[in-house]
């Protein structure tokens, strides 16, 4: 559970990262960001925790020049992750696509938050006060002053 | 000898916990107060032996034994001191050992400052702490023994990874520890709870400070965590959604709702089952995280070891502890007393909605981190869950928190008028917009995800301050900013801190610039209003490793230089790869980071430089928040120390 | 009855965990299973003249084993290679990121289980088949689909639990 980095010896390749020394040349800075884009959301199958931006490992250097390639060649984003998907499966997507399969990832928070949300309404609807009496406005100042004096102070 | 002397000390203090676990928990149940009264002895016997054990394996670093296996693989000759300490818990078998020290010390801790308890329930508590003390006992001793002989001997140690020999990774595993531990005082708290049948609000009351503790310490440890990761690993970045990062967060996520539940209960006698729960659950994330990092289950670059045997008696003993603990829950639940009633506009009810959103963000946490578990599981295959998925979802539940945290410190508590709520909050509102669209201008930020940010960031800002300043605007006072509970400015603080951490996110997400060049000596680039230029490259030596070093200077918009960065590459003489070490221009508006890459042809280096705005609010906010705890922790403390001032005097 | 929620999450938490102990996340398998061998063009190792594709493949069953003089696996499973090649399996080998001579003398040194040893110096073909880490081992049949992908090197068991059972089926 401590959070020091012991890594495995395969992964010492990947600590010292700056993506290798290859430079890549863009005609527009529009070209780059999408090179950037998708480096960092595909993911390196060799040193599994880092991106293949940022993994110094020979197939991600050899991936990283695909996706150059494709990207020059004039492909899109999709086409660009078709390609590895189709050759490396799903694995490789940081961004978990949106299939049946995982239909429970990205719905279930919201159902969770709305299961939970119903039966807490429930809750306290069952247990909430309802004997609240109009008050005067000098009553209703002065259980003021009391009320925010107890929030404040707490119980001792 | 020594060194058998150190096992020897295990096997005792097991041999203890299992006594402490059993015969004050007996007693507790007949009444007997001889039986109760073994409990602190036990506990102080176990803290010696336990305290004794992890001397005996820091010497053995210190005096470089490398006939114990563990110190030969991550002790050296070479490590400057410090490291040779902090090497004792920079592995598997070593942090067990500080895991279970610093359990032991938190009973000691609890036996010393809890005289106002009835016996009963002290015993209780002590024995539910024992038990977890088997667990992690027989764990170690049985499969991960830190005192393993090596044979043959080796003449040295492979060393800590050089990663490791940093001091702010030096403190990182005992903050978190004291965290993940110190929440076991509120699970043990609310375990004896549950079995004496005493469930009014009286053990919330106690086990409130203990919970706070351990929670300040979990904050500290996550934000140094983060802030190491940035400075240390050179790229930048400064949390990645790692399974070992959500394993830490989910106990966090708890640990904050938990806290908030506890003053309900302790104030109000409400929301009891919930408190119960959640330091149950609390605590059962800390172990899940235990699990996680070392069976090997998911990788994770923070994985301690990939073991599957040891990951089956981890499981097996989260059976036991986490799986008896919601059973007695559920047996016990019916039993717990319905406490103060409350209104759908109060304070208990905004607390409640937060526990609410707050679980649903450590359960989304949970489902992205074991996703691929599943998926896996269910035969589809293997798939990445990842940073995408996981902003993603906080982008869209963590809204709804940061707005009801603007309004909640003003609700009453039992019931509140609408209309007195929209009151207060009316002039916050107004403000925050205003505010908003002005940054959002000024920072030129389009109609995007940086945009929400920035409004809930400021909501939460101007709702606290307008909270504290409003005394001062109703006639009162100067002195009346000054004068309330040290709760009440640890909640303001602490909120804070949240506003501002939002914002160091915010903006380092949506205005970082990073570029990757090839440059050599004399090359220039402009990147925001600053021009980073590469002077070359030279040969430095260190206390256990040669390097690189790499010279940028950085001058402002007005040609001034205001930074001479030194990014380097060392070759350590225990490790095959090189490492890096970014070199930052720390600032309270923007970090200048510089990381060095590889040498190309000719004298030409790739470099990566980078533009971080705002990105010191992200630890900052981190560290305000524990403060905040801190002050909210000690304010009883204080109280009672005032009160014994205004008597005597 | 919400109070039995959290043991029931808790208890299928456990289960799933469980399960988990016994599955190794980093072993990805492959897309390709099911589909036709991708298209390559590559020479051979011991005669960079002449250029093979999948043609190869048609009307044989074959292995097609990912293999390199760098990787350590590589050798340990070299063993189980010419057993099975003794046993009459058709093994192609795909020599991946490797140098051209020291592959020759490789093979000189610890013997030849392929009919043919495909070379792949930049790694590129390897891709379209999906490789991410030496040594790795596909099955394909008679009519060039992938039907099976091994990761790791090959054990005796893999080749008796697995492998032959399975090329034995195909043969049918």
């Amino acid at each position: 559970m401590s959070r020091s980095l012991l890594l495995l010896v395969g992964l010492f390749l990947t600590l010292s990262a700056i993506a290798g020394t290859e430079q890549f040349e863009f005609e527009t800075s529009e070209q780059e960001a999408r090179f950037i884009n998708l480096s960092t959301e595909l993911r390196c199958l060799v040193c599994q925790n880092q991106s293949l931006a940022d993994s110094n490992a020979g197939l991600a250097q050899d991936l990283r020049q695909e996706v150059y390639k494709l990207l020059k060649k004039g492909q899109t984003n999709e086409q660009i992750v078709d390609f590895l998907v189709s050759r490396y499966g799903d694995f490789v997507l940081y961004d978990p696509p949106l299939k049946l399969a995982t239909f429970v990832l990205w719905f279930g928070p919201l159902v969770i938050l709305i299961s939970i949300g119903v039966v807490v309404f429930g809750m306290i609807k069952k247990q909430s006060t309802k004997t609240v009496t109009e008050l005067s406005e000098q009553q209703r100042d002065k259980l003021e002053q009391i009320l925010s004096q107890h929030a404040d102070s707490g119980k001792k | 000898m020594i060194i058998e002397l150190g096992q020897f000390s295990l096997i005792l203090a097991l041999c203890l916990s299992i006594i402490q676990m059993i015969v004050p928990l007996v007693g507790a149940q007949k009444g007997n107060s001889r039986l109760m009264s073994v409990a602190k002895p036990v506990v102080w016997g176990q803290f010696f032996f336990v305290s004794l054990a992890f001397a005996i394996l820091t010497l053995a670093f210190i005096n470089d034994d490398f006939s114990v296996r563990y110190v030969a693989q991550h002790g050296n000759t070479q490590m400057p001191l410090l490291y040779k300490v902090s090497a004792v818990w920079g592995a598997h078998e070593g942090s067990l050992l500080l895991w279970v020290l610093l359990l032991t010390t938190w009973g000691a801790a609890l036996t010393l400052f809890t005289k106002s308890i009835p016996i009963e329930m002290m015993s209780r508590v002590i024995a539910v702490m024992g038990m977890i003390s088997i667990g992690f006992l027989a764990f170690m001793i049985f499969t991960s023994n830190p005192f393993e002989r090596l044979y043959p001997l080796v003449m040295e140690g492979q060393g800590l990874n050089a990663l490791l020999q940093d001091p702010g990774l030096a403190l990182h595993p005992p903050m978190l520890y004291m965290g993940y531990v110190g929440f076991s005082v509120a699970f043990s708290f609310a375990i004896a709870a549950l079995i004496g049948g005493n469930l009014d609000s009286a053990w919330a009351r106690v086990s409130r400070p203990w919970t706070i503790t351990a929670w300040i310490f979990l904050t500290v440890g996550i934000t140094l965590g983060s802030w190491w990761a940035y400075y240390e690993l050179g790229w930048g970045g400064w949390w990645f959604w790692d399974p070992v990062e959500n394993a830490s967060l989910m106990p966090w996520l708890l640990g904050t709702a938990l806290i908030h539940s506890l003053a309900v209960t302790d104030k109000r006698a409400a929301l009891k089952r919930w408190t119960v729960l959640l330091a149950i659950l609390t605590f059962s994330a800390s172990l899940l995280g235990t699990f996680i990092v070392r069976s090997g289950v998911l990788t994770s670059v923070h994985a301690f070891a990939t073991d599957p045997e040891r990951g089956a008696f981890i499981l097996a003993f989260l059976l036991i502890v986490i799986g008896g603990s919601l059973i007695l829950y559920a047996w016990r639940a019916p039993s717990i007393s319905l406490g103060g009633r409350f209104n759908f506009v109060s304070r208990e009810s905004f607390i409640l909605s937060n526990n609410v959103l707050i679980l649903v963000i450590a359960a989304f946490v949970l489902l992205g981190t074991l996703y691929p578990l599943i998926y896996d599981a269910m035969g589809w295959g293997k798939i990445s869950v990842g940073f995408p998925w996981f902003n993603q979802m906080l982008l869209w539940f963590s809204p709804l928190l940061l707005i009801l945290l603007g309004i909640g410190p003003v609700v009453h508590w039992r019931h509140a008028k609408l209309k007195y709520v929209w009151q207060q909050i009316k002039i916050p509102l107004v403000l925050t917009i205003i505010l908003t669209s002005g940054l959002a201008s000024i920072f030129s930020l389009g109609f995007n995800n940086s945009l929400l940010g920035l409004f809930l960031a400021v909501w939460v800002l101007t709702s606290h301050f307008s909270i504290w300043l409003t005394p001062l605007v109703k006639g009162k006072t100067v002195n009346s900013l000054v004068n309330r509970s040290l709760a009440y400015y640890g909640m303001l603080v602490a909120h804070i801190g949240v506003g501002i951490l939002v914002i160091g996110i915010t903006f380092v997400s949506s205005h970082e610039i990073e570029k990757d060049l090839r440059m050599a000596p004399g090359d220039s680039y402009q990147m925001a209003s600053y021009r980073f230029t590469f002077e070359g490259v030279n040969d430095v030596i260190g206390e256990n490793y040669v390097a690189q070093q790499g010279l940028v200077k950085v001058f402002n918009d007005i040609d001034v230089l205001i930074a001479e960065l030194r990014p380097e590459k060392r070759e350590y003489s225990t490790q095959t790869m090189p490492m890096t070490e970014a070199a930052i221009d720390v600032g309270i508006w923007r970090d200048l980071y510089v990381s060095l890459g590889d040498e190309i042809t000719g004298d030409a280096w790739s470099l990566r430089l980078y533009y971080k705005p705002f990105v010191r609010w992200i630890w900052a906010g981190g560290l305000l928040i524990a403060l905040g705890g801190f002050l909210a922790g000690i304010d009883r403390r204080y109280r009672f120390v005032q009160q014994r001032r205004k008597d005597i005097s | 009855m919400s109070r039995f929620l959290p043991i029931s999450i808790f208890i299928a938490l456990a289960i799933l965990l469980f399960v988990g102990l016994s599955k190794d996340p980093k072993q990805i398998p492959s897309p390709l299973i099911g589909k036709p061998v991708p298209e390559f063009q590559l020479s051979l190792l011991d005669d960079p003249q002449r250029k093979e594709d999948h043609t190869i493949f048609n009307q044989h069953i074959t292995l097609v084993n990912v293999w390199a003089t760098w990787c350590a696996s590589c050798r340990a499973e070299h063993k189980q290679l010419l057993q099975l090649a003794k046993q009459g399996v058709r093994i192609i080998g795909l020599d991946y990121k490797d140098e051209r001579s020291s592959a020759l003398a490789w093979l000189n040194n610890l013997g030849n289980p392929y009919v043919m040893t495909l070379f792949d110096p930049d790694g590129r073909a390897s891709i379209d088949w999906g490789v991410y880490g030496t040594p790795e081992t596909f099955i394909v049949d008679q009519s060039g689909i992938i039907r099976y992908k091994h990761i790791g090197p090959i054990s005796k068991q893999d080749v008796e639990q697995v492998i032959l059972p399975l090329i034995r089926e195909l043969q049918i």
